[in-house]
């Protein structure tokens, strides 16, 4: 069974997401922000990571370049799930290493279909 | 609305769009027609039943018509179809048709599919001949939506990647627009299937995709019919997931959904 950290300070997101990737036998790994998202790939490399952007501590773009520079962090296949919606701010994640990015809001069929430009599926 | 009011209402739209309603008639009815019911300013769908059983060929009826034709879609639908198309069906016939390139995308509803192949035109990294993408349906708000280009979040991540989201649309506002290179590739223009038309010819590659799934044998085989007679030789046929080909189609090795006339397998496997 593939692993996917959920990493989002919202506990209704990271509720909604568990549902939807449970459904696709993902088994669901969930953190509050990039500092203890951080902390837990430490401990283990998910095979996914649905990152927030906006969150206290650590955001996601920074947890995303900290994580791409640790040893076996260029792993996970990293698909941002973020109301951050400009062009501009999609093409950092994107450059930081991000594989896909979902816009908020978004439904299991949009989830469904990110994870299978990731690879994931 | 009383059982008979349905069955006379689900046989006006079979005429007029082939469209045959199954299942939840009632609720399908009801949840197409609602945002119709409140643009038109009318109290209730019963409201507008009823007007378009009275005036069966009036301005309310072709739009009731459109309204319950629009399908579900997204961008490269069938993903494996879009890929063997790019990497594949596309290449082998930019290589066979030097001269202009002919497709037509049937039943096109919001334009999804043709950008899906106007994207796959403007990534390739092979020489292309002119290219014609025509783009036909019945409903001209759809037409309209695909002519302008312009889709909500939701609408482009059906589908899109989003390196091609980036690539080839704009993002305006709360809105992403197919860019001008994208839309300058294709032609709209409104044909209902159904109706008799002067079926155009030498076409190299046609879709024509979840459109006659829905219609019943008869005027879907007439459909089918029209467009095999619109495909070149050597043309391709690209059907739903789901549907099967006329008569005389095989499949096209390697590229689902994709068929090809039964006497140009020999020399396509040759080749």
């Amino acid at each position: 069974m593939k692993t996917c950290l959920v990493v989002d300070d919202s506990r209704v997101v990271r509720k909604v997401a568990r549902r939807i990737l449970e459904s696709l036998d993902f088994d669901i790994i969930e953190a509050v922000d990039g500092a203890d998202a951080l902390t837990v790939c430490r401990g283990a490399m998910p095979d996914a990571v649905l990152l927030d952007w906006h969150m206290p501590m650590m955001d996601g773009l920074e947890f995303l370049k900290r994580l791409r520079r640790e040893p076996g962090g260029s792993e996970p296949a990293v698909v941002f799930c973020s109301a951050e919606n400009k062009a501009d701010r999609i093409r950092e994640a994107l450059d930081a290493g991000a594989n896909e990015y979902i816009m908020k809001p978004f439904d299991g069929e949009i989830m469904i279909a990110k994870f299978s430009e990731a690879g994931l599926l | 609305m009383s059982p008979q009011d349905i069955d006379y209402f689900c046989a006006l739209i079979q005429a007029r769009s082939g469209l045959v309603l199954t299942g939840e008639r009632n609720f399908f009815i009801e949840t197409r027609l609602a945002p119709l019911a409140r643009r038109e300013r009318m109290g209730s769908v019963s409201e507008v039943v009823d007007q378009v059983m009275e005036q069966p060929t009036g301005a309310l009826a072709r739009a009731v018509v459109e309204a319950m034709s629009i399908q579900d879609t997204a961008f490269f639908r069938d993903r494996a179809a879009f890929g063997a198309l790019g990497a594949l069906v596309l290449p082998a016939l930019a290589t066979a048709k030097t001269d202009r390139l002919r497709i037509w995308s049937a039943g096109c509803g919001q334009g999804q599919e043709p950008y899906s192949l106007a994207m796959l035109l403007a990534e390739a990294d092979y020489a292309l001949p002119t290219v014609e993408l025509l783009a036909t349906d019945l409903s001209t708000a759809a037409l309209e939506k695909g002519r302008a280009g312009i889709y909500t979040h939701f609408e482009v991540q059906r589908g899109l990647p989003i390196r091609r989201l980036l690539r080839h649309f704009e993002e305006q506002d709360d809105v992403w627009r197919a860019s001008p290179e994208l839309r300058q590739r294709v032609r709209w223009i409104r044909l209902n299937l159904i109706d008799p038309f002067t079926v155009p010819e030498g076409y190299d590659l046609i879709l024509c995709r979840n459109v006659v799934n829905a219609f019943a044998p008869a005027p879907r085989a007439q459909v089918l019919n029209r467009l095999t007679q619109a495909l070149a030789p050597g043309g391709r046929l690209m059907l739903g997931a789901d549907e099967a080909p006329p008569e005389g189609f095989v499949p096209l090795p390697g590229a689902p959904c994709i068929y090809v006339r039964h006497a140009e397998t020999a020399v396509e496997i040759a080749a």
